[in-house]
């Protein structure tokens, strides 16, 4: 893990604008920084743009308009060869999950590093061992389609964090899944964000973010973020 | 390349159920085209070794009470006349008799023919590495010898290698048409690959993989097919060559040239599989790409 030093941005946006072909503009003049080593709450309604926002940064789109720069990098002037690097710094939760049906709940986690070039021997090491550590240590071999929703969360989550990113994004983690299974998904994101990850989680679940009220949050609505709210200490 | 790790589900895709068939087909058409032009070649090459060192003196026979001796006459001037061209190695004149059982074949029993006045024969065996000026060598046999004249065969030899050499082209033309087909469906299967695992392609793209790693893949998938296809075709096309082969030796000796394969026709025919595996591979890969530059 090559995680910068806390307070640096990890991430900023200057003016950024998103459309989708020929339709109107779902992201305006979007304008914010992360630093490193954060944690934020990406918050608004439903069709706010938040996923949208999301896909810019895990650079599933490039904007219309505007700046973004990641890990130091302007991603405009980024060569396409030398994104697959900086998406292997940055680990996804989709909201939707995206696993593999067709692999088991291993394959699927061991994905990221399949895509490095990872030895199988590390592989059959360390992927057990985070699918242990979220609780699926008996669905090693299953596939998605026979996990519930809470379980196809965590082989998603484990997915996302193999690879030690420096930026974990997470779109609804907590969509799915009951109250508690929330929480301790939640405390799972503290602690990587205690150990240096800088974390974005997308959600609309006011409950959620109230619990966790000292966390930052950027909101967005109509397109445009609204409101930037600086980190307190938590009480 | 066999036993890679892939993480595409490409073995269900219906491009596995009519690839191998399609290139089985190419192969086996690839293949007669290829033998085609091997056999012309050989031809054309016997052609050319039967008759390169050889001329051949033609005499017309004299005329008048003693056109017989007359004749003899001729050819005993012209046998002269030849023997003294430098780089000639053999002069041999065929008698009449000789020049009647070489007609034989075509003009029935001697009895009938034996009064004509026939051309003469002279076969004249020069050493082939020396370039001889042919046109002045018939000049001054016309000039020694009334109603001789040189005939080199390469008018009618050339005629024959052009028309082969036409023939060998249409088959690399077909060999190139067929390898074209192979590719354009190639792209097809591939494309409604990439379709069908679109979402696939996508997390593995989002998650970090380079183009090449999803190509290799779609790669490595066609070059399995492409060598199954391709080994089918060939397990088709040696029996039919074996039969046409045999065939051909059934005729009557001489009415048709050998159609014997040589070992380069052989060896290049079992490379076929080998090339549409490697062509489906190629294509499949430079196809991923392809599509892969259009995502951000």
């Amino acid at each position: 893990m090559r995680h910068r030093p806390r307070g640096e941005n990890i991430i900023r946006f200057d003016s950024v604008g998103l459309r989708y072909g020929l339709g109107p503009e779902v992201l305006q003049d979007v304008t914010f920084a992360l630093p490193s080593g954060s944690f934020h709450f990406l918050t608004g309604p439903s069709g706010a743009g938040k996923s949208s926002l999301l896909r810019l940064m895990y650079l599933g789109l490039r904007p219309t308009r505007g700046r973004v720069v990641l890990f130091d990098r302007d991603i405009a002037t980024t060569k396409r060869y030398e994104l697959p690097a900086l998406r292997r710094r940055i680990g996804v939760v989709f909201q939707d999950f995206r696993l593999l049906d067709h692999l088991t709940a291993l394959d699927n986690v061991a994905l990221p590093l399949r895509v490095r070039g990872v030895r199988e021997s590390e592989i059959q090491k360390h992927v057990p061992e985070l699918l242990s550590w979220v609780g699926l240590a008996d669905h090693l071999g299953a596939k998605p389609s026979t996990l519930s929703g809470g379980q196809k969360q965590r082989v998603a989550i484990a997915r996302a964090v193999i690879g030690r990113p420096d930026l974990l994004l997470a779109d609804e983690p907590t969509g799915n899944v009951d109250d508690t299974i929330a929480m301790r998904l939640m405390y799972l994101f503290e602690e990587l964000n205690k150990l240096g990850t800088t974390i974005v989680v997308a959600t609309h679940n006011e409950l959620l973010v109230r619990r966790f009220a000292h966390l930052p949050r950027v909101h967005i609505e109509h397109g445009m973020v609204t409101k930037l709210r600086e980190q307190t200490e938590p009480e | 390349m066999f036993g890679r790790h892939s993480d595409l589900p490409l073995t269900g895709d219906a491009t596995s159920r009519f690839l191998p068939w399609l290139v089985a087909l190419m192969v086996f058409m690839a293949s007669m085209a290829v033998a085609g032009a091997f056999v012309i070649s050989g031809i054309i090459d016997r052609w050319d070794h039967d008759v390169s060192g050889t001329l051949t003196v033609q005499v017309l026979p004299a005329g008048g009470d003693h056109a017989e001796a007359a004749t003899d006459e001729r050819v005993r001037l012209a046998v002269e006349v030849m023997r003294k061209v430098p780089g000639v190695l053999m002069v041999k004149a065929f008698d009449k008799k000789r020049t009647l059982a070489l007609l034989e074949p075509w003009l029935g029993g001697t009895d009938v023919v034996q009064d004509l006045p026939l051309p003469r024969l002279i076969d004249v065996t020069v050493d082939s590495s020396i370039r001889l000026d042919l046109a002045e060598i018939s000049e001054r046999l016309s000039h020694a010898v009334p109603g001789a004249s040189l005939d080199d065969h390469r008018v009618w030899l050339s005629r024959l290698i052009n028309l082969s050499r036409t023939m060998q082209w249409l088959a690399v033309v077909v060999v190139l048409l067929i390898g074209a087909v192979t590719s354009a469906t190639v792209v097809y299967g591939t494309r409604t690959g990439m379709a069908v695992h679109h979402g696939i392609i996508e997390v593995l793209h989002l998650i970090g993989a380079h183009d090449d790693y999803i190509a290799r893949q779609f790669a490595d998938r066609a070059f399995a097919l492409g060598i199954a296809g391709g080994l089918m075709g060939l397990g088709m096309a040696i029996p039919a060559l074996t039969a046409i082969g045999w065939a051909a030796r059934r005729l009557e000796g001489g009415f048709l040239p050998s159609l014997s394969l040589s070992i380069l026709g052989y060896v290049s025919i079992g490379l076929l599989p080998l090339l549409a595996a490697g062509l489906s591979m190629l294509t499949a890969r430079l196809t991923v790409h392809g599509t892969l530059s259009r995502m951000p």
